[in-house]
């Protein structure tokens, strides 16, 4: 099956905004603008601040994850890292460090975990699936091998306050700049730059992402190590903002990141997705939970929504082929091919083995 | 296909072939991890094998991990993975104690078939959406994780089931033996020989390798691959259910947060058992023998002094071990047959 440029048939109005990324993006302002008529408190000056702090460590790994998706891997150690990370800060100013050494530290510390991870991925060409499940388990049992059951809990106000202050007097937090700096600075190096058109080759074909000149090897590792690096770095932000370092910090984000970024439209097999996609996907996520808790809904129906929304913004596309197929024949040939299901998933899934 | 024309038929004895054939096994490196790990340990105590009660507990602990793994493994073996195990776990459980609470009259077996149905449909919602979403495994069984958690915590919401609110012959399952095998391990054994014995000579079995080594090549053959992969995930979710009860039998209490996480731990102890994590290969045997590992390790670390904080380090450098084990396995049998082929 020859693989057709369709969508260059269409005029550049409709590429750029009839995408899976705008349709996410419509879908947050449609839910911001309900939520600020219908829920109470909701344009209150508190519900914004918090918001953004509770989604910060999401968002910020969900940058370099959306890269790591993208080349048709994932990474599910990097919550174990966030908790690493986390007491390697407690520990470090327990042991009388100050604290912005001790964060040196913990971010060194998350660069060699994701050079371990992309090292068995990328080099021993190993299926990171299974590495980083092993990598999960193993990260967070140091974590807490370290620390045990105790907590650090005495952090300097000055440092625990850096967490939760505003920029001036608005409303947003300080971690938003560190955010806004790292998602500019990822969307560049996807989008913009030759590495980013790497990533996309990569992901969907790694023959002729390598013929083409393409350091596979390099690039995956790369990834891997920053994925490590940006989620020590949300662990350092996770510790001084609930002023807590314990071994089980984060536990179980890592399934929240990967839903995140796949409702913000990347593709599990790799080779598509956009940064303003994910992130408008993980503050989807975070604006529909802080709505749904000021209408005193717990915790139970966000996580039945979260599960929905993600199932059906993957479904859409395979609805939507299925709608294409209806159609009267002769209007398209895509219709036959769309028809027979089986080999288009074949072809998606056969991609993995390659590893 | 016309047959001893391609290849000559080997000239070593049945039984011979079938011994080389366990000596090089997989699943044999693993046991004897086991069994060294379980050595150490005694000589260390003795009473880790040898006292009435570890004995028990040496065979009854692993049962949970070993249904959801054995479940697993046959979903990994087609090319899939099943995330939601735990939740579903969380949610048969929940179930079982509900009924026992409204119907304390119901009785034991209707309990069961109870989660085994509760798991089967659950199960076949992940099996459809996969397979005629044409959506991959992992998207769906993460949304599926969500929503089959969110189910159980809303209508568990802190509502807690003790062990006072089930039947006495009930929860004593937990503990009943027979010729002092606990009856829970005879459970997960039993469901453990069928499912091998299936998937080693059934023909469904046999399309469930064939798929998950090259979908492509099995939709071309014409394997029903949308009825195969479904019928996996039954499986999965309807073992996933009975590990749900047998949950409830052995601790007696639930809450909603039951078998958090434990989707992670059915998916290491799969890889552990050398079932490769892209499909077609390994035994649902080398599977549960991996769950029986991950789960003694944690009884076993103590005893051999190391503070049991450290057992998911372990946990986690075994998982790397095995499958850098398992691709430097595959890299000399690769040479050997271009060898052999070049000779």
């Amino acid at each position: 099956m020859a693989r057709t440029y369709a969508a260059h048939a269409k005029p550049a109005w409709q590429r750029l905004l009839l995408t899976r990324e705008v349709a996410v993006i419509a879908l947050l302002v449609v839910v911001v603008l309900y939520a600020r008529a219908r829920v109470p408190n909701f344009s209150g000056p508190l519900t914004l601040p918090y918001l953004l702090l509770d989604a910060a460590p999401v968002l910020l790994i969900a940058l370099p994850m959306t890269l790591v998706i993208i080349t048709g891997e994932i990474d599910l150690s990097v919550a174990s890292v966030v908790g690493l990370s986390s007491v390697m800060v407690g520990l470090l100013h327990q042991h009388g460090m100050s604290i912005p050494l001790a964060a040196v530290v913990a971010v060194v510390v998350g660069v060699v975990c994701g050079a371990f991870n992309g090292f068995l991925v990328a080099y021993v060409g190993l299926p990171s699936l299974a590495v980083t499940i092993g990598t999960l388990a193993l990260y967070r049992g140091i974590a807490v091998g370290l620390l045990g059951t105790k907590a650090v809990t005495d952090f300097p106000d000055r440092w625990t306050s850096l967490a939760t202050d505003r920029i001036g007097d608005t409303q947003l937090p300080l971690v938003v700049i560190p955010i806004v700096v790292l998602a500019v600075g990822f969307a560049v190096l996807l989008h913009f730059s030759t590495f980013g058109r790497g990533i996309f080759d990569i992901g969907l074909n790694r023959e002729t992402a390598h013929f083409s000149g393409v350091d596979v090897a390099r690039t995956k590792l790369l990834l891997f190590v920053m994925s490590g690096a940006v989620a020590a770095f949300a662990g350092i932000f996770y510790t001084l903002r609930y002023g807590s370092s314990r071994g089980d910090n984060a536990t179980g984000l890592e399934l929240q990141v990967v839903a995140a970024v796949l409702l913000g439209g990347v593709s599990i097999f790799g080779g598509r997705g956009a940064l303003h996609g994910v992130v408008a996907g993980v503050l989807l996520i975070g604006v529909i939970s802080s709505a749904l808790r000021l209408q005193d809904v717990t915790v139970n129906v966000i996580n039945i929504i979260i599960g929905l929304l993600l199932i059906a913004s993957v479904m859409s596309t395979s609805v939507l082929g299925w709608v294409a197929t209806l159609r009267p024949p002769g209007s398209s040939t895509k219709g036959q091919l769309g028809s027979s299901s089986a080999p288009e998933r074949v072809d998606a899934t056969s991609r993995k083995e390659e590893r | 296909m016309s047959e001893s024309t391609l290849v000559a038929p080997s000239r070593v004895s049945p039984a011979r072939r079938a011994l080389t054939t366990v000596l090089t096994s997989r699943e044999l490196a693993i046991a004897l991890v086991l069994v060294v790990l379980i050595a150490a340990a005694t000589a260390k105590t003795d009473s880790f094998l040898f006292s009435q009660n570890s004995w028990r507990d040496l065979l009854l602990t692993p049962a949970i991990l070993v249904l959801l793994a054995v479940g697993e493994a046959v979903v990994i073996i087609t090319r899939n993975v099943d995330l939601s195990v735990g939740s579903v776990l969380a949610l048969t459980a929940y179930l079982t104690g509900r009924l026992f609470v409204d119907h304390p009259q119901i009785g034991i077996v209707p309990v069961f078939l109870a989660g085994l149905a509760m798991g089967a449909v659950l199960g076949l919602v992940n099996g459809l959406l996969v397979s005629f979403g044409k959506v991959p495994a992992l998207v769906i069984t993460l949304g599926t994780l969500y929503i089959y958690r969110g189910i159980v915590l809303t209508w568990a919401g802190s509502n807690r089931i003790n062990a006072s609110d089930m039947p006495d012959d009930f929860l004593a399952l937990g503990t009943k033996t027979v010729l002092s095998v606990p009856v829970l391990t005879i459970i997960a054994v039993v469901v453990l020989a069928a499912v091998g014995y299936y998937l080693h000579t059934a023909r469904g079995g046999r399309e469930m390798y064939a798929i998950g080594s090259d979908p492509d090549a099995a939709v071309l053959y014409g394997l029903s691959v949308r009825k195969r992969v479904t019928a996996a995930f039954v499986l999965s979710g309807a073992l996933a259910g009975l590990a749900g009860v047998v949950y409830a039998a052995r601790y007696g209490t639930i809450s909603s947060g039951a078998g958090l996480g434990l989707e992670l731990q059915a998916v290491g102890a799969v890889v552990i058992g050398g079932v490769a994590i892209f499909g077609g290969s390994g035994t649902v045997w080398g599977a549960a023998i991996g769950a029986v590992l991950l789960v003694t390790i944690n009884r076993a670390l103590p005893i051999l002094g190391i503070p049991d904080f450290w057992q998911q380090a372990v946990v986690g450098a075994l998982i790397i071990g095995a499958i850098v084990l398992d691709r430097a396995l595959a890299h000399r049998r690769s040479r050997r047959l271009v060898e052999a082929r070049d000779a």
